[in-house]
C-alpha cells in the first residue's frame, strides 16, 4: 500500500495521484504511439477501437455517471457522421470547422431530446431514446439531398490544414489524439462541479435537487455533452468506414454501446476505454479464430485417428464460419458479465490491483455487495 | 372507401394483438419482479421456430404443435427466471435491461444456428383462406389473431381474479413481502408468472407466423411491442393491450394514408408525444417517493 501524503493543493489539482501513476500514463502514450508500428496489420482495427473509445466516454457521461440509460446513442453518432461529410464535402468548409460543427448539431439533437427527457425515467426515457433513434434512421433513409438515402454516400479521408491523411498511421493518429482530447476535458468536467451534480443526479434526484442542482439545466447538459462527443466520434467513424449508410446506425449499434459501457464497468472513464477494447477486439479476435480453430482443433482430435480429426475440424469449421455466432458471443459476455462482476472490467481491475497492493491481507469482502430485498424502481 | 377503413381496420387490430400480446408479457413480469423483459420478443421468435419444427419436420399437425410449443417455451421462462433472471432481482433497473438484451442476443444466435437463417413460412389450418363479409374479404389467418387474442385474454383474466393461484400472483406483484407472510411461495410464483409470460409470447409467435414470415429478426416485433407497453403506461395490463392497438392501428393506418417512409416512424412519433405529454403512458401511475 502506498499513501500519498497532500502537502499542498496543487496535488488535488493535479490530473494525476502521485508522479508515479503519471509516469505509467506516459508509458501507455508511448505504447499507443508505437501500437500501429508495431503491428501494422490491425491498423484500422486499432482506429476503430480509439472511435469507439470516444463512443464510449459519451455513453459513459450519460449512463454511467448522470444515470440516463439511452438506447439511441447510434442517432448521434450517424448525426455527427452525415453532417461531418455534408459540411466537409458538400459545402467544402475545412475540416476542423466541420467537425466542431458537427459536434454542435449533434449536441443540439442530444439537447432536444433531453428536454423531454427531463420528465421521464428509467425505462421511459431508455424506450424514448430508442424511439428518437429510429426516427432518425428513418429520416437518413428519407433526406436524399444530406445523407444519400440507401444509396449511401461515399466519404473522402480527412484533410487538415491542406495536409491530407491518406494512409492508416496517420488517421489513427488523429483518433489517438482525438481521444485523448475527449478524455482529457471529460475527466475535467467530471471533477468541476457540473459533473459533480451529474453524479448527484444518478444517485438521488430528490437528494440533488433538494441540494440545489437544478435538475432541467443539468440533465440537458449531459445529453448536450455526450451527444457532441458522439458526434465527433460519428465524424471520426464516418472516415473510418469510408461508405455512409443508414443501416449502419441501427438499435444493434446502440445496443453495442451499451454492452460497452456495461462490460468495461459503469461510472469509470477507464471502464469506457476497457469496454472500446473489448468491443472492437473481438470481432478481429473471432476472424482470426475462424482461420486457425478448425485445422488446429482437428490436429488435436487427430490422436483418436485421422476420420475423427477431420469430422472434428470440419464440425468446428461449420461453427466458427456461423454468421450468427458473433451476436452470441457478445450476448453471453454481457450475460456472464452482469451475473458474475457487474463492475466489469473496470471492478475486476480494481480488485486484481488491490489484491496484490494489501497481499497477503485481501478479504474477498471488501467488495461485497450488498443484498436489498426489492428496491422499487416504480417511485421516483 | 369504407370498404379499404374496414381491412385496414381489421388488420390494424389484429397486428395490435399481436404488439399487445408480447406486451402483455413484458407488463406480467414487470408487474411482478420489476424486471424489464427485452428478451420478449426474442421468446416469441423462437416458439413460432418450434412450432415449425413441429409442424414441417416432424409432422405433427398445427394444434398439438402450438401446444407442444407453448409448453416448451413456457417452461424454458420458467428455468430462465429459476437459473439466471432470479439473480439480479434488487439490482437496478439497468442490470436486468442489459442482462435481457444479452439473452435476447443469444436466442437469435442459437435460433439461427439451429434452424438455419432461412426465411420459413408455417402452414396452417386457416392458410389462404377468406370469407367476404359486408364486403370485406376478411382473411382467416388475421381472424385467428384476433380471436386468439379474445380468448387468450379472457382465459388470463379469469385465471387471475377467479383462481387461488391467480390472487396469490396478484398479491405477489403488489407487495412480495406482505405475500411472503401470507404464506405464498413468492419464488414459485414469479417462476409460473415467467412461465405464463414466456407462453403467452409464444402464443403471440405462433398467432403471427402464418401472416409474417418466421427469421431469426421475428423478434425485433419486440421492439414495438415495447413502444406499446410504454405507450399504455408500463405495468397497466390493460394499457398493454390498449397500447398494442392503438400502435398497430396507427401502423396500418399511416402506412395507407401518410407519405412512404411513415409506416415504420409514425408509432414511435406518436410515442414520443404521448411520453412529453404524460410521461407516465396512458393508463399509468406514478408515485412520488417519500424522503
Amino acid at each position: 500500500m502506498r499513501f500519498i501524503f497532500k502537502i499542498s493543493y496543487r496535488q488535488d489539482l493535479g490530473l494525476f495521484r502521485d508522479r508515479f501513476q503519471r509516469d505509467w500514463y506516459i508509458a501507455l502514450l508511448l505504447g499507443l504511439l508505437a501500437l500501429p508500428v508495431l503491428l501494422p496489420d490491425y491498423r484500422v482495427d486499432f482506429s476503430l477501437m480509439l472511435i469507439y473509445g470516444l463512443c464510449g466516454v459519451s455513453l459513459m457521461v450519460l449512463a454511467g455517471y448522470t444515470g440516463l440509460v439511452s438506447l439511441g446513442h447510434a442517432a448521434f453518432l450517424g448525426i455527427g457522421a452525415y453532417a461531418h461529410v455534408y459540411f466537409a464535402q458538400d459545402m467544402g468548409l475545412p475540416w476542423i470547422v466541420s467537425i466542431a460543427l458537427a459536434a454542435l448539431v449533434s449536441a443540439a439533437a442530444g439537447g432536444l431530446v433531453g428536454l423531454p427527457a427531463l420528465r421521464m425515467t428509467g425505462i421511459y426515457l431508455t424506450i424514448a431514446t430508442l424511439a428518437f433513434a429510429l426516427i432518425v434512421q428513418e429520416v437518413f433513409n428519407r433526406w436524399e439531398s444530406v445523407t444519400g438515402g440507401l444509396k449511401g454516400k461515399a466519404v473522402e479521408r480527412p484533410t487538415i490544414f491542406g495536409v491530407s491523411l491518406q494512409d492508416d498511421t496517420s488517421f489513427y493518429f488523429l483518433c489517438l489524439a482525438l481521444l485523448i482530447a475527449g478524455l482529457w476535458l471529460t475527466r475535467n468536467v467530471l471533477r468541476a462541479p457540473t459533473g459533480r451534480a451529474w453524479v448527484a443526479i444518478r444517485d438521488s434526484e430528490i437528494a440533488a435537487q433538494s441540494m440545489g442542482v437544478n435538475l432541467a439545466v443539468y440533465k440537458t447538459l449531459a445529453f448536450s455533452y455526450s451527444a457532441a462527443l458522439m458526434g465527433v466520434a460519428g465524424a471520426l467513424f464516418a472516415h473510418q468506414v469510408g461508405f455512409l449508410a443508414p443501416d449502419i446506425f441501427t438499435v444493434l449499434l446502440s445496443i453495442q454501446f451499451l454492452l460497452m459501457v456495461v462490460v468495461g464497468g459503469l461510472g469509470s472513464l477507464h471502464g469506457a476505454i476497457f469496454g472500446a477494447i473489448f468491443v472492437a477486439l473481438v470481432p478481429v479476435g473471432i476472424s482470426e479464430a475462424r482461420d486457425v480453430m478448425p485445422e488446429w482443433l482437428g490436429r488435436v482430435f487427430s490422436v483418436f485417428g485421422q476420420d475423427a480429426g477431420s469430422a472434428v475440424a470440419a464440425a468446428v469449421d461449420g461453427f466458427v464460419k456461423h454468421p450468427g455466432l458473433e451476436p452470441g458471443i457478445f450476448g453471453l459476455v454481457l450475460v456472464l458479465f452482469i451475473l458474475f462482476e457487474p463492475q466489469g472490467f473496470y471492478g475486476r481491475w480494481i480488485k486484481i490491483k488491490l489484491y496484490f497492493s494489501q497481499f497477503p491481507l485481501y478479504k474477498r469482502a471488501t467488495f461485497k455487495r450488498q443484498k436489498s430485498y426489492m428496491r422499487s424502481e416504480r417511485l421516483r | 372507401m369504407l370498404g379499404t377503413v374496414l381491412q385496414l381496420l381489421l388488420n390494424g387490430l389484429a397486428v395490435g394483438c399481436i404488439y399487445g400480446l408480447v406486451a402483455l408479457g413484458f407488463v406480467l413480469i414487470y408487474k411482478a419482479t420489476e424486471l424489464v423483459n427485452f428478451a420478449q420478443g426474442d421468446l416469441m421468435m423462437l416458439g413460432a421456430f418450434t412450432c415449425y419444427m413441429f409442424t414441417v419436420w416432424y409432422g405433427i399437425g398445427y394444434w398439438p404443435a402450438f401446444a407442444l410449443s407453448v409448453a416448451i417455451i413456457g417452461l424454458f421462462g420458467a428455468a430462465l427466471d429459476r437459473i439466471i433472471l432470479r439473480r439480479v432481482i434488487g439490482q437496478p433497473q439497468f442490470a436486468a435491461v442489459m442482462l435481457t438484451i444479452g439473452l435476447g442476443a443469444m436466442f437469435r444466435s442459437f435460433a439461427s444456428m439451429a434452424w438455419g437463417s432461412e426465411i420459413y413460412t408455417l402452414p396452417t389450418p386457416f392458410s389462404a383462406q377468406q370469407s367476404l363479409v359486408a364486403g370485406v374479404s376478411v382473411s382467416h389467418e388475421y381472424l385467428s389473431i384476433i380471436a386468439g387474442t379474445v380468448i387468450l385474454c379472457a382465459v388470463l383474466y379469469a385465471f387471475f381474479t377467479h383462481t387461488k393461484l391467480g390472487v396469490a400472483m396478484q398479491a405477489a406483484s403488489q407487495n412480495q413481502l406482505a405475500a411472503y407472510y401470507m404464506g405464498i411461495p413468492v419464488k414459485l410464483v414469479f417462476s409460473l408468472i415467467w412461465a405464463i409470460s414466456a407462453g403467452v409470447a409464444a402464443i403471440a409467435g405462433v398467432l403471427l407466423a402464418p401472416v409474417s414470415l418466421i427469421d431469426t429478426n421475428l423478434g425485433f416485433i419486440g421492439l414495438k411491442a415495447f413502444a406499446a407497453a410504454v405507450l399504455g403506461g408500463f405495468g397497466s395490463i390493460p394499457g398493454a393491450l390498449a397500447g398494442g392497438l392503438t400502435i398497430g392501428l396507427i401502423e396500418l393506418f399511416s402506412g395507407a394514408y401518410l407519405p412512404e417512409g411513415f409506416k415504420d416512424v409514425a408509432a414511435y412519433v406518436v410515442l414520443l408525444i404521448v411520453l412529453v405529454l404524460r410521461p407516465q403512458g396512458m393508463f399509468g401511475t406514478v408515485g412520488r417517493k417519500r424522503v
